[in-house]
């Protein structure tokens, strides 16, 4: 990893006004958590639907995307990803550092706040809150790494992100069996489960999943390094 | 001694072929790149940065192939054309961030250093966002001088500068073509490329159309036949006129103007205003028709 690109990159992510939109969505969910203790008390279940569909079903594949697409994309659209790569640095080393930045916001906006809601609910009651922010951190560095990688290959990643991130995650996860088979949400959830117990639901197990969850992590670090490699500069022409 | 090779290369985009079939050698001192928007410029530039792969051909940096080697980045230095940057840092910080990247022992000093060259040292504690245009162009040049490069590649890096800033860049190129680096600039504008440019390279359409010597090319730039539309109050006796004194190797009357290509540049000029006083004449428009650059180009790609 490269210091400056990291520095550069941090800035570059919460330096602006996009670091508002980071911190909008933690804190609904920190809020929520505060209505519903204040309201209902703790309760396991409910716990486990916020943590489930709101941290773990939105907060987190959304985080994942606007990080894992706004730390080297907007570069690449602007052109300004010149400075970066007219530099004897090896281009696996910029997207690792890039990654870094997005796996650094991802555990502080989304992880963090994920553990923060379920002490706030439940306390340490079940390992709820541990194990979901668990699942939150492992599906927040697969969606970076998957992200990230997507905003090498098409100007429209955003765009492919959301549509994967909703249609496929969402509402084909949510009634084809074979499609929850291959959702970060689920592998992640494996793990989850494997910390708060058999009340989470997961369509893979724990094995499965973490396995998926290397590969994909690896296979799209490596991949984007890779094209990085190739990345060629279109002219205005 | 830093030399640019390109050995037959093309580049196509689909069915566009942006460069065709270019060989060249870029060696030390400032070689002018010049041709046309559109010619196929920035492409080449963007070759010979390593930022594009030729589709044929070869692209070398003293040997070593350009595409996929990013330890050429140790001994050149490229200043895009666009303008987007790390615009939230200040040029300062900006410049330092280029030489840390560049893996350099003391990058203060490299920046300060850079920043002088360039005259920023004053407005380097500002955002790179409040910069002019100008300013922009020369914290971009300064990125690029950072770590001292043995070659210099720089995309229309006159394009809005005013005079003032335009002159002292000049001043820059040329010293450094002095010191023996290898300095290559991209222009469509002649003037820009006459004042420094030792060597030019032709571009026409992605095809290599010229090179060499710029005094030689703009001789044969100059002795062209020159294309002249007339306007009078007897067009049909000014055009015999010029035909029978043999001022002129063709003329063509439509409508109510003369069109008269002139085969001697300078004895056209002297036979006009004679031969319409002579013939009682009156003249109401002479205006060449070709200065463009566009059409100089031209004549040199079909000569």
């Amino acid at each position: 990893m490269n210091a400056t690109v990291l520095r550069l990159s941090l800035r570059g992510l919460l330096g602006r006004r996009r670091a508002l939109l980071l911190l909008l969505l933690p804190g609904v969910l920190l809020l929520l958590a505060v209505v519903i203790r204040l309201l209902a008390g703790s309760d396991e279940g409910v716990t486990r639907t916020l943590l489930g569909a709101f941290a773990l079903g939105t907060l987190v594949p959304l985080l994942g995307l606007i990080t894992g697409t706004g730390v080297l994309g907007p570069e690449i659209d602007d052109g300004s990803v010149v400075y970066l790569l007219a530099k004897p640095i090896s281009r696996p080393v910029i997207v690792r550092s890039k990654l870094m930045v997005a796996i650094i916001a991802v555990t502080v906006f989304a992880a963090l706040p994920t553990l923060l809601a379920g002490l706030i609910m439940s306390g340490l009651a079940g390992g709820l809150a541990v194990g979901y922010a668990v699942g939150a951190l492992v599906a927040g560095v697969a969606y970076c790494a998957l992200f990230l990688l997507l905003s090498v290959l098409t100007r429209n990643a955003v765009i492919v992100g959301l549509l994967y991130a909703l249609i496929w995650e969402t509402v084909l996860g949510g009634y084809v069996p074979g499609a929850q088979k291959l959702s970060v949400q689920q592998w992640a959830l494996a793990v989850t489960r494997w910390i708060a117990g058999s009340e989470v639901r997961s369509a893979v197990g724990l094995p499965v999943g973490v396995v998926l969850l290397v590969v994909l992590f690896a296979g799209s670090t490596w991949y984007a390094g890779r094209r990085l490699s190739t990345l060629t500069l279109t002219s205005d022409e | 001694m830093t030399t640019l090779a390109l050995e037959a290369v093309s580049r196509w985009f689909g069915n566009v072929v942006a460069v065709n079939g270019i060989t060249m050698t870029i060696g030390p001192g400032v070689t002018g790149l010049l041709g046309p928007n559109g010619a196929g410029k920035s492409t080449l530039i963007h070759l010979m940065g390593g930022f594009l792969p030729p589709s044929a051909g070869t692209v070398a940096l003293d040997g070593q192939p350009v595409w996929r080697n990013t330890s050429i980045y140790r001994v050149l230095g490229l200043v895009p054309e666009r303008e987007a940057m790390y615009d939230f840092l200040t040029g300062y910080e900006l410049v330092v961030a280029n030489a840390e990247l560049h893996g350099l022992p003391d990058p203060g000093a490299a920046a300060d250093r850079a920043l002088a060259t360039v005259e920023m040292t004053g407005p380097a504690g500002r955002a790179v966002s409040t910069y002019s245009k100008g300013m922009k162009q020369r914290v971009k040049m300064a990125t690029a001088l950072v770590h001292d490069p043995a070659v210099l590649l720089l995309d229309e890096p006159f394009n809005g500068m005013d005079p003032r800033q335009r002159e002292h860049l000049m001043g820059l190129l040329d010293e450094m073509g002095r010191d023996g680096r290898t300095v290559l600039f991209s222009s469509h504008i002649l003037e820009e490329v006459e004042q420094i440019a030792g060597r030019i390279e032709v571009v026409v359409a992605g095809r290599h159309a010229a090179s060499g010597d710029f005094h030689e090319i703009r001789r044969l730039m100059t002795n062209r036949p020159h294309l002249y539309v007339l306007r009078s109050s007897d067009d049909r006796a000014l055009a015999a006129a010029l035909m029978a004194e043999g001022a002129c190797n063709g003329v063509r009357l439509e409508g109510d103007t003369l069109h008269a290509q002139a085969a001697d540049f300078p004895r056209f000029a002297r036979l006009v205003p004679s031969l319409a006083r002579a013939g009682n004449i009156r003249l109401f428009e002479v205006a060449p028709a070709d200065e463009s650059l566009e059409s100089v180009f031209s004549y040199l790609v079909g000569s």
